[in-house]
């Protein structure tokens, strides 16, 4: 946001995705440039866990390429099995980091065990270069005096914060956000989000498919509204929430605004004059302890 | 305690947290004292009861007893050597029954089906007895490592195979997500959390393993059936000969219970 946006970086072309007969993915273009943050909302089974997925082949698409960098991967499922192909998507995913709603760290190994295993043993990197990487991430996200615990002893925002350094040791062009903070208990989501927020003013290029409209306004370059598989909308972050031109994307703010009913009178309350979405970003702000 | 107690802001509360934890304490120590006690005490009607039997021969015992104990030694070692073959066996085909390779699956799968259908003494006569007339010619401690390694190898790759899939599917999403190649995924990620998993089952695999290792006694290893079978013949004793057999390895599968037992406190005390 506060970086100008370079050239493109992703580029997911004509994703098509079926599961089985369910047609979840029906076409969809997506360009992301450099230091750019976009923010993926939409109601539930839309489709957005799907795209990210399919951005870098976690679910391989039925039809669609995609290009990250340099590396361009051809969905190709009648081949997908191929070691050619399964190196191309491994090439394509050391330009992408990814971040699970469950975290996903390894169990086995201390928190600076996590951060430096893939540098080392895919990227090559010296063990001593490594540690300080991560050593460099961790105290980003405020952890590295936990370097030496293991995860089942972090809490949900601390293990959500070591996955994020996690994935920026590999160093990758692009992060993915599946709904990072959704499995987190409340008090726990702006630890999370505020780490977001500063790698969006740095510049840091992310795709994040989430429910905290209060994110999508404070941190995106542009918002995408998704429907049963396709982009209904796009734009900045205030067309979209305040003034969105489809009926669809109307509605379902309207009934995110109402499923939030009870932030949203707790807002109220506080300044009841506001305008019903600002009402649910008071309230989202507050529940998160920034803003 | 005094924390709640003050807290509570109340001494009497404090007294009576005090007494609960001492009558807790007081119980289960009562437990234990019976808990035992029914043992002992089963231990002993066993011992005179078989005392009066007059089959028993204390001279015997003594004679021949630390004989038949010598052959724990080689009971031990055939168990090491099995269960450390069988594991590598497992963990080879776990990762064949679980391979998209339909050849690879193929062969795993029909050497579980092949060993788990047919009995763990034909298995030992067969490598034993029969490879000899094809030229091969095993001795009898290393036919029986070979028979009870290859058999629970069989066993223990399905042990395996559940414990993989125990492992949660984003723990390979999240390796593969960091570019990590399919061979590293497993070894670095999915093997270490899956051999967490199956450690219990191993303990027990190892404990069943003493008993069944009996078995190679027919094919002339001299562990300790093979030497209480030798005692009990020498002196015409066989209650007092395969009773002390019995305890020996009663005694070395409680040994081993408890190790396991006390590793496993051990690993859930840990990073877990
Ligand atoms: N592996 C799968 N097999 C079959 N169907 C699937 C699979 N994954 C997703 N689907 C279906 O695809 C549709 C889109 O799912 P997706 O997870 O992408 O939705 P979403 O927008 O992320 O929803 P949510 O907000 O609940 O996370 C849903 O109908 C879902 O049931
Ligand atoms: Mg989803």
């Amino acid at each position: 946001m506060s970086v100008a946006l370079g050239e493109v970086v992703v580029t997911a072309h004509g994703i098509q995705k079926w599961f089985g007969p369910l047609h979840v993915l029906r076409g969809v273009d997506l360009e992301v440039r450099e230091h750019e943050t976009v923010g993926i909302i939409g109601r539930s089974g839309s489709g957005k866990t799907t795209l990210l997925r399919c951005i870098n082949f976690m679910e391989e698409a039925t039809v669609g390429r995609v290009k990250i960098r340099d590396i361009e991967v051809v969905a190709d499922p009648l081949h997908s099995s191929s070691r050619a192909q399964q190196e191309q998507i491994r090439l394509l995913r050391l330009h992408a980091g990814m971040l699970f709603q469950e975290f996903n760290l390894f169990p086995h190994m201390t928190v600076l065990g996590n951060c430096i295993e893939a540098p080392m043993r895919v990227k090559k990197v010296p063990k001593a270069q490594a540690i300080e990487t991560a050593e460099k991430f961790l105290t980003k996200v405020g952890l590295i005096e936990k370097r030496d615990e293991y995860p089942p002893r972090l809490s949900g925002g601390q293990k959500q914060r070591v996955a994020i350094a996690r994935a920026l040791t590999m160093e990758p062009d692009v992060l993915l956000f599946d709904e990072p903070t959704s499995a987190l208990d409340p008090e726990l989501v702006g630890e999370v989000i505020r780490v977001m927020e500063e790698l969006a003013h740095e510049g840091t290029t992310m795709i994040v498919v989430t429910h905290e409209m209060s994110f999508c306004r404070e941190a995106a370059d542009r918002v995408i509204f998704i429907e049963e598989g396709v982009i209904v909308e796009e734009g900045p972050p205030e067309q979209i929430l305040d003034d969105p031109h489809d009926e669809r994307t109307r509605q379902f703010l309207r009934r995110f605004l109402s499923s939030n009913s009870d932030a949203i009178d707790a807002a109220a309350a506080a300044a009841p004059a506001a305008p019903a979405l600002d009402a649910v970003r008071a309230a989202n702000d507050a529940s998160q302890g920034h803003g | 305690m005094t924390a709640i107690g003050q807290a509570v802001g109340n001494t009497s509360t404090t007294q009576l947290l005090k007494s609960i934890v001492a009558a807790n304490r007081r119980a289960k120590t009562r437990y234990r004292l019976i808990y035992s006690a029914v043992w002992a005490i089963i231990l002993v009607v066993l011992a005179i009861a078989l005392g009066t039997t007059g089959k028993i021969d204390f001279a015997f015992i003594q004679k021949w007893g630390g004989f038949i104990l010598g052959g724990a030694g080689t009971t031990i070692v055939v168990c090491i050597f099995s269960i450390t073959m069988a594991t590598m066996l497992a963990v080879v085909g776990a990762l064949g029954r679980l391979s998209s390779n339909p050849v690879i699956n193929g062969v795993a799968s029909f050497y579980v089906s092949l060993v788990r259908g047919t009995p763990l003494l034909v298995q030992i006569f067969f490598i034993y007895y029969s490879l000899p007339e094809f030229k091969i010619v095993i001795p009898g401690l290393e036919a029986g490592i070979i028979a009870l390694g290859f058999n629970y190898g069989a066993y223990m790759t399905e042990i395996f195979r559940a414990g993989i899939q125990a492992v949660p599917k984003g723990q390979r999403e999240a390796a593969e997500a960091l570019a990590m190649p399919g061979n590293l995924v497993m070894r670095r990620i999915v093997l270490p959390q899956a051999t967490r998993i199956v450690i219990p089952d191993l303990g027990n695999q190892f404990v069943a393993m003493i008993k069944d290792s009996a078995l190679v006694s027919t094919i002339g290893v001299t562990e300790v059936l093979n030497n209480a079978q030798l005692a009990g013949s020498q002196g015409l004793q066989f209650t007092a000969a395969f009773l002390v057999a019995a305890l020996i390895y009663w005694g070395l599968t409680i040994i081993f219970s408890t190790v396991q037992s006390w590793l496993e406190r051990r690993m859930a005390r840990g990073d877990r």
